[in-house]
């Protein structure tokens, strides 16, 4: 098991297990990590691919709203979600649509979501996957709550909160490692480190060297990992996780990545960008270096990718046929979720609203 | 509306050497919605500042930025998330003047894009004014249309007091209006009256003003006097009343939540004072108790025509 002291962020480390030509440090790989679950990783990975293309042909067409593209990002939700147990919690920002497919839920639910369907909010009690959040940097105390509750029933179960690194300027991030670790919660906090808070760099975000040592000045470890190694990211987060079951307390692991696309479907990085400096990263993304990996290993070729094409092309079809013929939110729906009972001035303004709308 | 705002900002940033700006994605980015864009290239880094993710942050250090003598103003991305900042508006910047004895003070302007009606994300069409006129010391003004914003700008980037300052998110590009190249300012704290009139009398602000007078140029027959507020704190409640007066009858349109809003507030007023001399009870056409929906659902939630027409019909109709 990976041991966090020898990647000491203060001394500039950084895991890496899988190279940018697939070539892979046998020594370092998790035995969890088996070719198959590898295989599985990233055809979950493509599958995340497709639909946040399909997703941006759609908010083009005015189909879809505004959403944020895991474009190059891939390997960090996914392999450290698919990292986690099926108990686990995840506590997602706006960027991990990927965990809906690491959780085994309808993939269509994204798409109505950012639709502008709150419908698809309505997600099993069992999936543990918190709902989107958009305010940066305000969900990581809830899967620090998540943990300390864990830890202090005395379960094993676990809770990871996922954020960019803008959100490690919020107050509430900080808060959130500060409360995970004076009460050793069963948490993980993952940083996706994408380089760019909309048109903010890395190096104007904060004047510290990385951010996985700020998990350090909060008294426990941080690590950053090649976050477009799948292995790296699946290894860190194991591990994270096993410590944290175990009692001892939760880890900060910082997803080192790159937003290949805009922030989401709202702005153009080609406005504050430089394009020279995105170029490089596409050979580094994460589905090229697995899928050259597979191949050096024997186990994927043309047909099995067109194959894999084919089927998350079909998938993304219909989940999105799915979403398109589900009714909108009728008024019944906007009010009902507001109390756990409807109040008698809700109930007022429901019937004077409904009067206008008689179909509904 | 966006170029006579960035046009309020580049004439008084060129006026005014102390006016800095601060926000994210404000400088190389020019704002969400574009309304900084062409400042840092003109004015460079340490006049406009692309500052780290953090409201409270932003907000809290223009205060002792304001304090050292500069004059900040800093730019929320959305209404929603002025909420991180919600502290430092209400605890420090709307009561250091008090909380000094008038020693130190602290002018500076938040600007925020504000209101339902894009088909935005979740917590970005937020219309939750309320919170900040229910807190003594911060200014809140709110525009309705392109001349007004940049005159209501300028003051309030003059203004000795803290402003905020909300931006219809939906008027930022739907409206269009020539607005004068010269500097001019609009004073903070007075209404305006948009339309003339002796039958009811219509207060709104923001975004609704443009779907009241929509409603109205359907009926030419009746006399409606519309007030934009323009101001939300202070209130004139002398432009109220002396309206009033005239038509005793009120209808107020706002697309905030009604429990606890600004509306509720003018219908009470103005039925204690005019007790028994309305010609019909104070109508109110807001919005709901409950979160503002996503997009496929927002015009449920939104004030339309068709609510406002049944307000005025009620009013009307009784004698």
């Amino acid at each position: 098991m990976l041991n966090f002291k020898d990647y000491n962020p203060l001394e500039g480390k950084q895991l890496q297990i899988m190279d940018e030509k697939g070539n892979l440090n046998e020594s370092l790989r998790p035995a969890e990590l088996t070719d198959e679950l590898l295989i599985d990783i990233y055809k979950k990975m493509t599958l995340l691919r497709e639909m946040d293309k399909k997703a941006a042909s759609l908010q083009r067409q005015g189909r879809m709203g505004v959403f944020a593209s895991s474009y190059g990002q891939e390997a960090s939700v996914i392999a450290s979600s698919m990292a986690m147990g099926k108990e686990d919690w995840i506590v997602p920002a706006y960027r991990q649509q990927g965990a809906i497919i690491a959780k085994n839920l309808p993939i269509s639910n994204f798409f109505l979501y950012y639709k502008g369907n709150e419908v698809a909010s309505r997600l099993p009690r069992e999936s543990h996957l918190f709902p989107v959040a958009i305010p940066v940097g305000s969900q990581p105390l809830h899967a620090a709550g998540l943990g300390m509750a864990a830890r202090l029933k005395g379960d094993q179960t676990c809770a990871i909160a996922y954020f960019g690194e803008g959100a490690t300027s919020e107050g509430e991030t900080l808060e959130a490692f500060n409360f995970a670790g004076v009460y050793k919660a069963n948490t993980i906090f993952f940083c996706e480190n994408n380089q760019w808070a909309i048109s903010t760099p890395r190096l104007r975000q904060t004047a510290a060297k990385t951010i996985a040592q700020k998990g350090v000045a909060f008294g426990f470890d941080g690590i950053q990992v090649d976050g477009n190694d799948p292995f790296a990211v699946f290894a860190a987060t194991l591990a994270a996780r096993k410590r944290a079951a175990e009692g001892e307390g939760p880890t900060l692991i910082e997803s080192f990545t790159y937003r290949l696309g805009d922030h989401t479907s709202a702005d153009s990085a080609k406005k504050y960008r430089d394009p020279a400096e995105v170029e490089p990263w596409h050979d580094k993304e994460p589905l090229l270096r697995t899928r050259l990996y597979l191949t050096q290993k024997g186990l994927w070729d043309d047909q099995k990718e067109e194959d894999l094409a084919n089927e998350v092309y079909n998938q993304v079809g219909i989940a999105v046929a799915e979403a398109e013929k589900t009714p909108n939110q009728t008024i019944d729906d906007i009010f009902d979720y507001t109390f756990a009972e409807l109040t008698p001035t809700l109930q007022e303004q429901k019937s004077y609203l409904k009067q206008f709308y008689p179909e509904t | 509306m966006v170029q006579a705002l960035n046009q309020a900002l580049d004439q008084e940033m060129a006026a005014n050497p102390n006016v800095v700006i601060m926000g994210e994605d404000v400088g190389h980015d020019g704002g969400v919605f574009r309304v900084t864009d062409g400042l840092i290239q003109k004015y460079g880094e340490k006049r406009v500042l692309d500052t780290p993710l953090a409201e409270a942050g932003i907000v809290g250090t223009a205060l002792g930025m304001s304090v050292y003598g500069l004059r900040p103003v800093v730019e929320i991305q959305f209404f929603g998330f002025t909420y991180p900042a919600f502290q430092e508006i209400v605890s420090h910047v709307a009561r250091l003047r008090t909380r000094t004895r008038g020693v130190y003070t602290c002018p500076m302007v938040i600007r925020t894009p504000y209101g339902i009606g894009i088909k935005a994300l979740e917590h970005h069409s937020e219309s939750t004014e309320a919170y900040f006129t229910h807190t003594p010391g911060i200014k809140v003004v709110v525009p309705s249309s392109p001349y007004d914003a940049k005159g209501l700008l300028i003051s309030a980037m003059r203004s000795e007091d803290p402003v905020l300052f909300l931006e219809p998110s939906r008027l930022y590009r739907s409206i269009k209006q020539e607005v004068p190249e010269t500097v001019y300012e609009i004073p903070l704290g007075k209404a305006k009256i948009l339309k003339q009139g002796t039958d009811l009398t219509i207060v709104a602000w923001g975004s609704m003003l443009r779907m009241v007078m929509q409603t109205l140029s359907k009926d030419q027959n009746l006399s409606a006097e519309v007030i934009d507020l323009r101001t939300l704190s202070p209130l004139d409640w002398d432009t109220i009343f002396t309206s009033v007066e005239k038509t005793r009858r009120l209808l107020i349109v706002a697309e905030a939540p009604r429990l606890g809003g600004l509306a509720s507030d003018i219908s009470a007023t103005v039925s204690e004072k005019f007790h028994g001399k309305l010609k019909a009870p104070v109508e109110r056409v807001t919005g709901f108790d409950i979160t503002p929906p996503l997009p496929l659902g927002e015009h449920l939630y939104m004030v339309d025509e068709k609510r406002i027409l049944k307000a005025i019909k009620k009013l009307t109709h009784s004698s």
